[in-house]
């Protein structure tokens, strides 16, 4: 009789770890997903009304016709324009950004627990703020936008780096653990500067949490344009996406160049993360989340994951800043603090019942 | 000279009664009622995923029972308090773990730790059994090498011998030679038999392959789906008969020419599915 | 060799073994000796943290005023901040490397430790709650540091175990929990005034400043109620590296001893986070400097302890003196330090899985 492979209890991780799940989600066929993406489409433009609409003060539709044609009339008008709707700018641009980046990195590491959060990319830009805060006295939202891209851009490389030595390349524990470390570096040195003066400690503990207040117009339009470049360069990866899913080897007998679509899907990641951060601070999980809400609705091609994702993570975000803003009225309860608070349960969920961990 | 554990006392018979085995609602082992022999060399055999593996595990007390019991020489086995249950029974599990650079010597060391407090940590009766057992078998001559250089069939020795060490009364082997080339299987094998003749421990164990089961066992159990399916010596159990309801395989029994035991030849698989 | 020690079954192995006695113990020649350096090593570098600083005072004149002696104003330097520091800072060292160590054999995971599990976060969340919330202070303090360490690892361990406490699992559930309270902990801070948030941040990097005998009684206390316990424990300890099937057969029980484990290290954990902050780090590289040093597999609890005592008054000294005259907190320095250890440790990582 010949040998026949043993069973193996459910629990002990095979090598190599495979890390996108396979599985062809809720919807499925083209016409199907495209009929859901439209309704998540028309879901993201209700909530981006109900981002503008709702909140402390009330605001109506006509206020907010009146705010976007010609010079704000009232205080509601002003309202609109000046808090409301670049409030809500930045909430659709950090959302997708955030997204995006998130599914890029995922399908880079092929490890479903990287996101811009996890892999301290965030702890990156908030050195770099503080730096810009502390060293070159800048306060305001337009001025350390470049360095928040900066320091996000260098710790996304330097984590990936990092999290990639060794043999068995970027696992998700040997990233998760990366970024830990690196966090707890970049803060440790963080916290030593903030701690020279109250006034900086001030600035910053707001800033430290994520929050869709702190970009005006200037801003934005200087970020957008790059956001946009790094969502385009990461549509255009995901055929590569896809065949790095399949294993290095696979991917390279598919023809794909493998440390060319690192490099850019590199260059997106570093735009999309470091432009999030840059205009909203460090907002956690959204990068992590979403493309896993993707793939359980439309399946892991990574067409459908991005797109999916682009739409979804700023519903999403826009939802948990509505949110802090109703949930403790007259008080606001910033939006990092929820996706933080939210999105670790959902983390670890993942983590306890998908058979995503491995050596 | 060599020094041997010495033998048993008194041969240690395992029964089970109803037992049914499972992970969560899953019921893996189902309604198992059976007698293994003491004294004797017992293998539970059957395909993938019929749950032998786990019959193995709640005999060593590794998981609670769903239904059902098992009596150690008609002692319940949950009611035996922790120590005594830890001097009863030894394991060898499916894929031990072996600290990296661990020496023989201190790996087998390690199956002392039952007749060991935190103030008696080391003593004259542990160097002896320890020293027995590794003569038993045959890695006295390895005491110091790390248990990386050393070959399949030696690694088994030594988890053995750990097992040994503890000096139990049954012992229970996991797939012991599932990856192993033919030569350590023998190896492995034929160790266990001498053990037993020698020293009278019973022994049970999970085996993949039905001839070498047939050929080194006094009792088989074969499983199939959870359910026990039929027990008893090879002679009786390893039928045409039964190769195909266990095993799904269409086959011809003869008497092996060298060990005088059944040989199963197989001729091909068959639809277990549309001949039911 | 004398009736009293003899060689053991392995090189590197004492046995302490009086005839007569039914009692034995395993010493470990290589262990011994690191304690002992690295003790002697630690006390001398809080020796001289006594005499160092701002105001210094030589050595003759620090162990005069330690025995009675010296003017008000030394007293004061020596007796009311130095002495208190050098003893809180000897003490969490030692607490905070067996908790790491205790944990990374739980886990038979090499990085793993309670600030990277989140412990340490979640004692500080519940210190702080304490603090700003309830506006507490010294006992108030301990109990919420307790609370939310423990707090924490039950959900970690709730979370985590899955027909076991596999250690991969453990890291990252422990990673999602740490960064759950992370958020807390910032929403915390940004709803107290810039005062008491000022104060809270500097204790969140942990720091040996300002302490009095009150934090000395509390890692004292912790010590003193733990250390006896992992004298009986740590066999335990040495068994879980052989996988759970062979310690539960080994041992004829299941994981109520790996569990109680878990809570000594949570608890010296917790008490150090209530007497210093949660210092990063030193949990984590203590013991593994440990194990790269000793000669066999030991579990090597005692020097774990030594070095990590060693580690924190050392790293507090030089925030002291190279930062003069303000001060760098310990919790930097270690994370300077140690953040860069933890990475290489990654970058050598072969199999995480492992039993390290």
């Amino acid at each position: 009789m010949a040998a026949t492979a043993p069973e193996r209890p459910s629990d002990v991780p095979s090598a190599p770890a495979r890390a996108v799940v396979a599985g062809s989600g809720l919807l499925r066929g083209g016409w199907t997903r495209m009929l859901g993406l439209a309704v998540a489409v028309a879901l993201l433009v209700a909530v981006t009304l109900g981002s503008v609409l709702l909140g402390t003060l009330p605001v109506g539709l006509s206020d907010v016709v009146g705010a976007l044609t010609g010079p704000p009339d009232s205080d509601v008008e002003r309202a609109v324009r000046y808090i409301r709707i670049p409030r809500t700018a930045t909430g659709l641009l950090a959302g997708t950004a955030l997204g995006v980046a998130g599914a890029v990195m995922q399908g880079l590491t092929r490890n479903p627990l990287a996101g811009p959060g996890v892999l301290g990319v965030n702890a990156g830009a908030a050195l770099a703020v503080v730096l810009a805060m502390v060293g070159l006295g800048i306060t305001t939202a337009a001025g350390y936008v470049w360095f928040a891209f900066a320091g996000a851009a260098v710790a996304a490389v330097f984590v990936y780096l990092l999290g990639s030595l060794g043999l068995g390349g970027a696992t998700p524990v040997k990233l998760a653990l990366a970024g830990s470390a690196f966090t707890a570096l970049l803060g440790a040195i963080t916290t030593m500067i903030t701690l020279r003066d109250a006034s900086t400690m001030d600035d910053f503990r707001y800033w430290v949490v994520g929050s869709l207040t702190r970009s005006d117009g200037e801003a934005l339009t200087a970020v957008a344009p790059l956001i946009a470049v790094g969502v385009v360069v990461a549509a255009g990866l995901t055929r590569a996406l896809n065949a790095l899913a399949l294993g290095d080897d696979l991917a390279r007998s598919l023809g794909t160049r493998l440390w060319i679509d690192r490099t850019v899907g590199a260059l997106a990641v570093v735009l999309l993360a470091g432009g999030a951060t840059a205009i909203a601070g460090p907002i956690g999980f959204i990068g992590l989340v979403v493309p896993h809400v993707a793939r359980m609705v439309a399946g892991p091609d990574y067409r459908w994951v991005l797109a999916w994702t682009a739409v979804l993570a700023p519903t999403l975000l826009l939802v948990a800043d509505v949110l802090g803003r109703v949930l403790v009225r007259p008080e606001q309860l910033q939006v990092g603090i929820i996706t933080g608070l939210a999105g670790a349960p959902f983390f670890l969920y993942l983590v306890r019942n998908r058979k995503v961990v491995g050596t | 000279m060599t020094s041997q554990p010495a033998p048993a006392t008194a041969s240690v018979s395992v029964t089970t009664e109803q037992l049914s085995l499972g992970y969560g609602s899953s019921v893996i082992v189902d309604q198992v009622t059976t007698s293994l022999p003491a004294g004797r060399i017992t293998a539970i055999v059957g395909p993938n995923g019929c749950g032998k593996s786990t019959l193995l595990r709640g005999l060593a007390r590794l998981l609670p029972p769903q239904h059902g019991r098992v009596h150690l020489d008609g002692t319940e086995l949950t009611t035996m308090p922790p120590r005594t249950l830890a001097r009863t029974l030894g394991l060898l599990p499916q894929q031990p773990i072996a600290p990296d650079g661990i020496t023989v010597a201190d790996l087998v060391g390690r199956g002392r730790h039952p007749h060991q407090r935190w103030f008696r940590q080391w003593s004259a009766d542990d160097e002896q059994a320890v020293a027995a057992a590794m003569a038993a078998t045959g890695v006295d001559q390895l005491a110091e090498s790390p248990i990386d250089e050393l070959s399949g069939g030696q690694r088994q020795r030594v988890w053995i011998a750990l097992a040994l060490a503890q000096d139990p009364d049954v012992m229970l082997l996991d797939e012991p030679t599932t990856f192993l080339d033919l030569a350590h299987q023998i190896d492995v094998l034929d160790l266990l038999a001498s053990l037993n003749r020698r020293l009278g421990r019973t022994i049970v164990l999970v085996l993949h392959d039905l001839n070498m089961a047939s050929r080194y066992a006094h009792h088989l159990v074969a499983m199939r789906e959870g359910r026990l399916v039929t027990s008893g010596p090879p002679s009786e159990v390893v039928t045409p008969e039964v190769v195909r309801d266990v095993f799904g395989v269409e086959a011809t029994v003869i008497t092996d020419p060298v060990a005088g035991t059944p040989l199963v030849l197989p001729h091909r698989s068959v639809d277990t599915e549309a001949d039911r | 060799m004398s009736s009293l020690v003899r060689r053991g079954p392995t090189p590197d192995m004492l046995l302490l073994d009086p005839r007569g006695v039914p009692v034995s113990f395993r010493l470990s020649r290589s262990a011994v000796l690191l304690t002992v350096v690295a003790a002697m090593a630690a006390v001398a570098v809080a020796t001289a943290s006594l005499t160092l600083g701002v105001y210094p005072i030589s050595v003759s004149d620090a162990i005069g005023i330690v025995g009675g002696g010296g003017s008000l104003i030394e007293r004061d330097v020596v007796l009311g901040d130095r002495l208190p520091r050098a003893l809180t800072g000897l003490g969490v060292g030692a607490a905070f490397a067996l908790s790491g160590a205790i944990l990374q054999r739980i886990a038979a995971n090499p990085l793993v430790s309670p600030d990277v599990i989140g412990i340490n976060s979640g004692a500080a969340m519940g210190a702080l709650t304490v603090l700003l919330v309830v506006g507490g202070g010294g006992l108030q303090l301990v109990t919420g540091a307790l609370a939310g360490a423990l707090l924490a690892a039950v959900m970690i361990v709730l979370i985590a175990y899955r027909r076991g406490l596999h250690g991969f699992r453990l890291v990252l559930v422990g990673i999602g929990v740490a960064a759950m309270l992370s958020s807390a902990i910032s929403y915390l801070l940004t709803r107290s005034d810039i005062h008491r948030a000022m104060s809270a941040a500097a204790w969140l990097t942990g720091s040996l400043a300002n302490r009095s005998s009150l934090h000395v009684t509390i890692i004292a206390l912790a010590l003193a109620v733990t250390v006896p316990a992992l004298v009986v424990g740590s066999r335990h300890l040495r068994l879980l590296e052989l996988g759970d099937d062979l310690t539960r057969t080994l041992t004829g029980a299941g994981q109520g001893r790996k569990v109680a484990l878990l809570l000594l290290a949570v608890v010296l954990a917790a008490m150090a986070t209530a007497a210093a902050g949660p210092i990063g780090f030193v949990a984590l590289v203590a013991p593994q400097i440990t194990r790269r040093l000793l000669a066999e597999r030991q579990v090597g609890l005692a020097p774990s302890a030594a070095v990590g005592a060693l580690l924190v008054v050392g790293a507090d000294l030089a925030g002291r003196l190279i930062f003069a005259p303000s001060e760098m907190p310990v919790g930097v320095l270690t994370a300077i330090l140690g953040a860069p250890a933890l990475l290489y440790l990654l970058a050598r990582a072969h199999r995480i899985g492992a039993a390290g």
